[in-house]
């Protein structure tokens, strides 16, 4: 069924190979290091989920006891939904806000004449640094005693805003939420920037000759060329809202201070598996792995697949 | 658009009205986004006292107390040069092991080779994170946890896709004339990769390397799980541990945010386009 392989290196009208022993050397080093740290882990993962674990020794098989166990037995029954809603929360904003703001900041730069580089870099500099200095630098900035944030609104005669962001479980899920798009924007912002990049000059030009204005050439021409842009967007922002860890952590501690208004399924996962005093953690917290694995992958590879067929359909 | 100024002409006066609007907002935007990080490094030179009086103020001259102090007292040194020792490794071995790979990938056409790539690629959408526990066991089992080695090897292996992805775009980019020449020559196929491929895509390998480095270092999960003892924590595990620790001190906080930040800041000056195409490669995956 398949032309026999080359045995040594040769050129023809397919160019140079490789013969397969020599690219079984090429590729074992990192086959290796792939297979044993992340593959084989993965796999496992799954397995891990229907044992019935003592600490670190495997028990019994024990089906799907331990996903039963998440929807029945406290402190799970109640965690779990939550900081599903607060994730779920989390990613609703995020598209929001990043498809209102990160793509009118796109757009603005891209209409500038000079200087689009620029603001790109200063947008992208907090998605750079570590979601862990993050979390933590904005609590010192929205502290209630001595924070810029607050003094700030005080000076503005704001007084009444001065609030404890952070100390209230009615406002630290925005906090969240508003840390995490500040951070954030930078990727919308330059993917979009990308995108109208690649919006051909003169179907604009078309348009504004039929008498468009800008507001019909943007949605009209503009906007269906950058879809798949906004489908990056949305899904590597679905992934990232789903698997915030740091950031969450370093704002509300590992119990999503106060009173879990800023729990995530992360600190969850990782309350499960290495904090609490279960000794089945390890079987209850793979059960969520497993969920949530397929629940991101499941919806991540569904929707671009929805939207790649959008896309084909329209042209 | 230029080329049709009559159109243009009408509407001029609002236009430019709207562009002061616009530039005024980006400009506004840019002390948001700035200012907090202006804060901390502002903040980091101040003392504690002064920030409290005056939040938003700078005395001259500045103080580097507060750097001595995180540095030798709250042990910054010691995970700073842990953050270095681990990058810089599973940047090292990531970045090799994913260019030998690549190489073979682009050049054979094997079909146990196109499954070994889709196997590597489906390692950009796989939420690796979720392996946790069993990768913890596995560590566990190697005697490797509270290691740095096992932590390199972790980041090394979680490097592979990413990076395999972005030489093997590179790698099939390059006209394989290039290597017949060396093939007439009789040259090996290691010969050929290393002093005909390699010396062609560096411009690749920088960008994975640059790019690989600026999770690595921040990255915050791994290490609050692998590592136990504070000796072998890496910069975001010790900043967990010296929140909670020194709390008042906000001018010696901010300087252990401005030391885990500093290097990143030096690699996103040098490299500024290699840090931000990366980004954008990540992100089309």
């Amino acid at each position: 069924m398949r032309k026999a392989p080359p045995s040594g290196p040769h050129t023809r009208k397919g160019g140079v190979r490789l013969s397969r022993s020599a690219s079984f050397y090429f590729v074992l080093p990192a086959v290796l290091i792939f297979g044993v740290f992340i593959l084989y882990p993965m796999f496992m993962a799954f397995s891990y989920a229907f044992f019935e674990w003592h600490g670190t020794a495997r028990g019994a098989f024990h089906g799907i006891g331990n996903f039963i166990t998440l929807f029945t037995r406290e402190p799970y029954k109640t965690d779990v939904p939550r900081a599903f809603s607060h994730n779920i929360l989390i990613f609703g904003a995020e598209m929001i806000l990043q498809n209102t703001i990160g793509l009118g900041i796109a757009y603005a730069l891209h209409n500038l004449k000079r200087g689009k580089r620029f603001f790109q870099t200063l947008y992208t500099l907090p998605y750079l640094v570590s979601s862990i200095v993050i979390g933590y630098l904005w609590t010192l900035m929205l502290s209630s005693t001595f924070g810029p944030v607050n003094r700030l609104l005080e000076i503005i005669g704001l007084d009444k805003f001065a609030l404890p962001w952070l100390g209230d479980p009615r406002t630290a899920i925005w906090v969240l939420i508003l840390v995490v798009t500040w951070q954030w924007i930078g990727f919308p912002v330059l993917l979009y920037g990308a995108a109208l990049g690649g919006v051909p000059a003169d179907l604009e030009e078309a348009a504004s000759i039929d008498g468009a204005n800008r507001r019909q050439r943007f949605f009209a021409v503009t906007l269906p060329l950058i879809m798949p842009a906004v489908t990056t967007v949305s899904v590597l922002g679905f992934i990232g809202a789903m698997e915030a860890f740091a950031l969450p952590y370093a704002l509300g501690g590992s119990t999503g201070s106060p009173a879990g208004s800023t729990d995530v399924l992360s600190l969850v996962f990782y309350r499960v598996a290495f904090e609490s005093g279960d000794s089945n953690g390890t079987g209850i917290s793979s059960a969520l792995a497993t969920l949530l694995f397929i629940f991101i992958f499941g919806a991540s590879v569904l929707a671009t697949g929805i939207m790649r067929r959008r896309e084909e359909n329209r042209t | 658009m230029r080329n049709f100024s009559t159109w243009q002409n009408t509407s001029e006066k609002p236009k430019r009205l709207g562009n002061f609007v616009v530039m005024g907002l980006l400009i506004l935007y840019s002390f948001i986004a700035l200012g907090p990080l202006l804060l901390m490094v502002v903040g980091s030179f101040r003392t504690s006292s002064a920030i409290f009086t005056n939040p938003l103020g700078f005395e001259w001259p500045p103080s580097v107390q507060s750097f001595v102090k995180a540095w030798d007292q709250a042990h910054f040194s010691v995970y700073f040069l842990n953050s270095i020792l681990v990058t810089v490794s599973s940047v090292l071995i990531s970045t090799s092991v994913s260019v030998l790979a690549a190489y073979a990938l682009a050049r054979s056409r094997a079909r146990s080779m196109r499954i070994l790539e889709a196997t590597f690629l489906s390692g950009l959408m796989l939420p690796i994170q979720l392996a946790i526990v069993p990768i913890f066991h596995l560590l566990d089992g190697f005697n490797m946890i509270d290691s740095l080695p096992g932590l390199i090897l972790v980041y090394s292996a979680a490097g592979i896709p990413f990076s395999v992805f972005v030489l093997v775009a590179f790698f099939r980019q390059l006209p394989e004339d290039l290597e017949e020449a060396s093939v007439i020559d009789g040259a090996s196929a290691f010969r050929r990769f290393w002093s005909v491929m390699v010396p062609l895509v560096r411009p690749a390998i920088a960008a994975v390397a640059i790019f690989r480095f600026v999770p690595v270092w921040n990255d915050f999960l791994y290490p609050l799980i692998l590592l136990r003892s504070s000796n072998h924590y890496t910069l975001p595990v010790g900043l967990a541990s010296f929140f909670g620790q020194y709390q008042t001190d906000w001018s010696l906080l901010f300087a252990g945010l401005v030391i885990t930040t500093l290097p990143l800041i030096i690699l996103f000056l040098l490299a500024s386009k290699q840090v931000i195409a990366g980004l954008t490669a990540g992100m089309g995956k």
